[in-house]
């Protein structure tokens, strides 16, 4: 089952190659000065087109969270409980995420969490998503 | 100001419940037919139809099953609050003459289908576009709304037995609604103890799931004198959207009923403390509490508190979803036509063995999604 994988298209494929290299691009805007998320061409603060990718620290916290215990749908059904949470990161923008490499119980808003990757395989394709780990 | 002002003339549910003999068309039908001779109109007078479900181009599909060909049609699909949604949009189109009755109308067999496994309990949202930064993650609808939870419990010390004191008294006002689904007494403890779903929401804390439909019909003032039922009078709408993408939500201790409620509250002249009855969306405990915050029935964080003591039971200072809810009574997917319904029989003075005494002004909030969008009305009777 992988439904549940990332389809990138035109706007988002720099994020997928790079997160396939272990890196954790965002998309900034030179007019506010300012990283946003999700990544889109423009900014969706002023509109502005005077966009572009950065590295992003990696470093975070965890604003909000749940332990999911029942979700039928494969393949989540045979992962329950985890976690899943909003980070925000150093940055100032949100992304939605696991959090892994931890207790599902011992998870708190505030936690310091780093940027880690999981690898999950489509076809012969694998495709690396950003999660998150206690810092 | 209003051109003509515009009243709810008919209101009606289908069977609810368990309905394994019907299919949704048909529950809308006999909801609109039911709507309809309870504004004492017939089908041929019906020239605005307002309707959205998860098929595509549903109007259409409903006007063609109905045999209707109304010359305004509205589709408008965000979520559980399209129907306050188009109770706004429907009091435009009356106002400024383009339709003089509208008929609302929803049906789902959602229970059933459940049953004959046709559809999933969750739903699969592919990874395209947007979607594509969430889905991998394997959200759940709940998970979403729990996120919410997790950090109004956070910022402000809400329990979980404040949030299952909402669950609680949904299931006490709803022991008086003889057609509710579930009447049984229901305790904090018991919601406690069931199972966990998405943390720190249980079992209880979520809607129940059903069949059925529900249908209004709203019609110009002008037409007042001939009908056969009090009229209730929109006096004030609002509409707001927010986040599809979970983080795009700016403040999870926030509903966007701040905004909908705002714009109806000003519309009507009226302020929280004058409504006598509530009717709001309850897809989930949070759900109420972040809405009673928003509409200004309490101040920000003090949701949790507020709902302690019996508030929102019909005997409570702030009667709130006095048919038994989502949580109790009725929930077929997007609910929030019957809040509109149990509104209106609060205010005709119609609630059978759940009435609130001298109930002239009510409130409802309808919310989409996971706290995507909201649309507050606020409705009166003379």
């Amino acid at each position: 089952m992988t439904w549940h994988l990332p389809v990138a298209d035109i706007e988002t494929k720099p994020y997928w190659d790079a997160a396939a290299e272990g890196k954790l691009l965002v998309k900034h805007c030179s007019a506010c000065d300012r990283a946003f998320f999700y990544p889109r061409e423009h900014c969706p603060r002023c509109w502005s087109k005077d966009t572009s990718w950065r590295e992003a620290s990696g470093r975070g916290i965890v604003y909000t969270f749940t332990v999911i215990h029942q979700n039928d749908l494969p393949p989540f059904k045979d992962r329950v409980p985890y976690v899943i949470a909003i980070v925000e990161l150093e940055e100032g923008l949100r992304m939605t995420t696991n959090i892994e490499g931890i207790d599902p119980g011992e998870v708190r808003c505030g936690l310091p969490v780093q940027a880690s990757f999981r690898a999950e395989q489509r076809d012969d394709d694998t495709v690396h998503l950003p999660v998150f780990r206690p810092a | 100001m209003p051109r003509r002002k515009v009243v709810i003339a008919g209101v009606a549910e289908s069977r609810f419940g368990e309905v394994p003999d019907a299919t949704a068309l048909q529950l809308h039908q006999e909801a609109s037919a039911a709507a309809l001779a309870d504004a004492g109109l017939s089908p041929a007078d019906v020239d605005g139809l307002f309707s959205c479900g998860a098929d595509l181009m549903h109007p259409v599909v409903l006007g063609e099953y109905l045999g209707l060909r109304p010359g305004y049609v509205d589709g408008t699909q965000v979520g559980g609050s399209s129907w306050e949604f188009f109770v706004h949009h429907a009091v435009g189109a009356i106002e400024a003459g383009l339709c003089d009755v509208a008929l609302l109308a929803y049906a789902t067999t959602s229970r059933s289908d459940l049953k004959r496994r046709v559809r999933s309990a969750n739903v699969a949202i592919d990874a395209r576009g947007p979607a594509q930064f969430e889905s991998a993650y394997g959200h759940t609808v709940i998970g979403r709304h729990a996120m919410a939870a997790t950090r109004h419990m956070f910022e402000f010390g809400t329990t979980s037995e404040q949030l299952a004191e909402i669950a609680v008294q949904a299931r006490y006002n709803a022991s008086h609604n003889p057609l509710a689904m579930y009447r049984d007494p229901l305790s904090v403890e018991e919601v406690l103890s069931s199972r966990m779903i998405a943390s720190p929401l249980h079992k209880f804390d979520c809607c129940i799931r059903s069949d059925g439909g529900g249908a209004v019909v709203l019609v110009a003032e002008d037409r007042v004198a001939d009908l056969p039922r009090k009229p209730v009078w929109v006096m004030g709408a609002g509409e707001a959207i927010s986040h599809h993408t979970m983080s795009e939500w700016e403040d999870f201790t926030e509903s966007p009923a701040k905004r909908s409620a705002a714009r109806a509250f000003g519309m009507a002249g009226v302020k929280p403390d004058e409504i006598d009855v509530l009717q709001v969306y309850d897809s989930f405990t949070i759900t109420v509490l972040l809405t009673l915050e928003a509409m200004g029935f309490c101040g920000k964080g003090e949701g949790g508190p507020f709902v302690e003591r019996g508030r929102l039971r019909l005997d409570g200072e702030l009667p709130t979803n006095t048919d038994g809810g989502g949580l109790s009574s009725n929930h077929p997917g997007m609910r929030g036509l019957f809040l509109v319904i149990e509104a209106a029989r609060q205010l005709r003075g119609e609630a059978v063995g759940r009435q609130v005494a001298d109930a002239k002004l009510a409130a409802v909030n309808g919310t989409g999604g996971w706290f995507s969008s909201t649309g507050t009305l606020i409705l009166g009777v003379d």
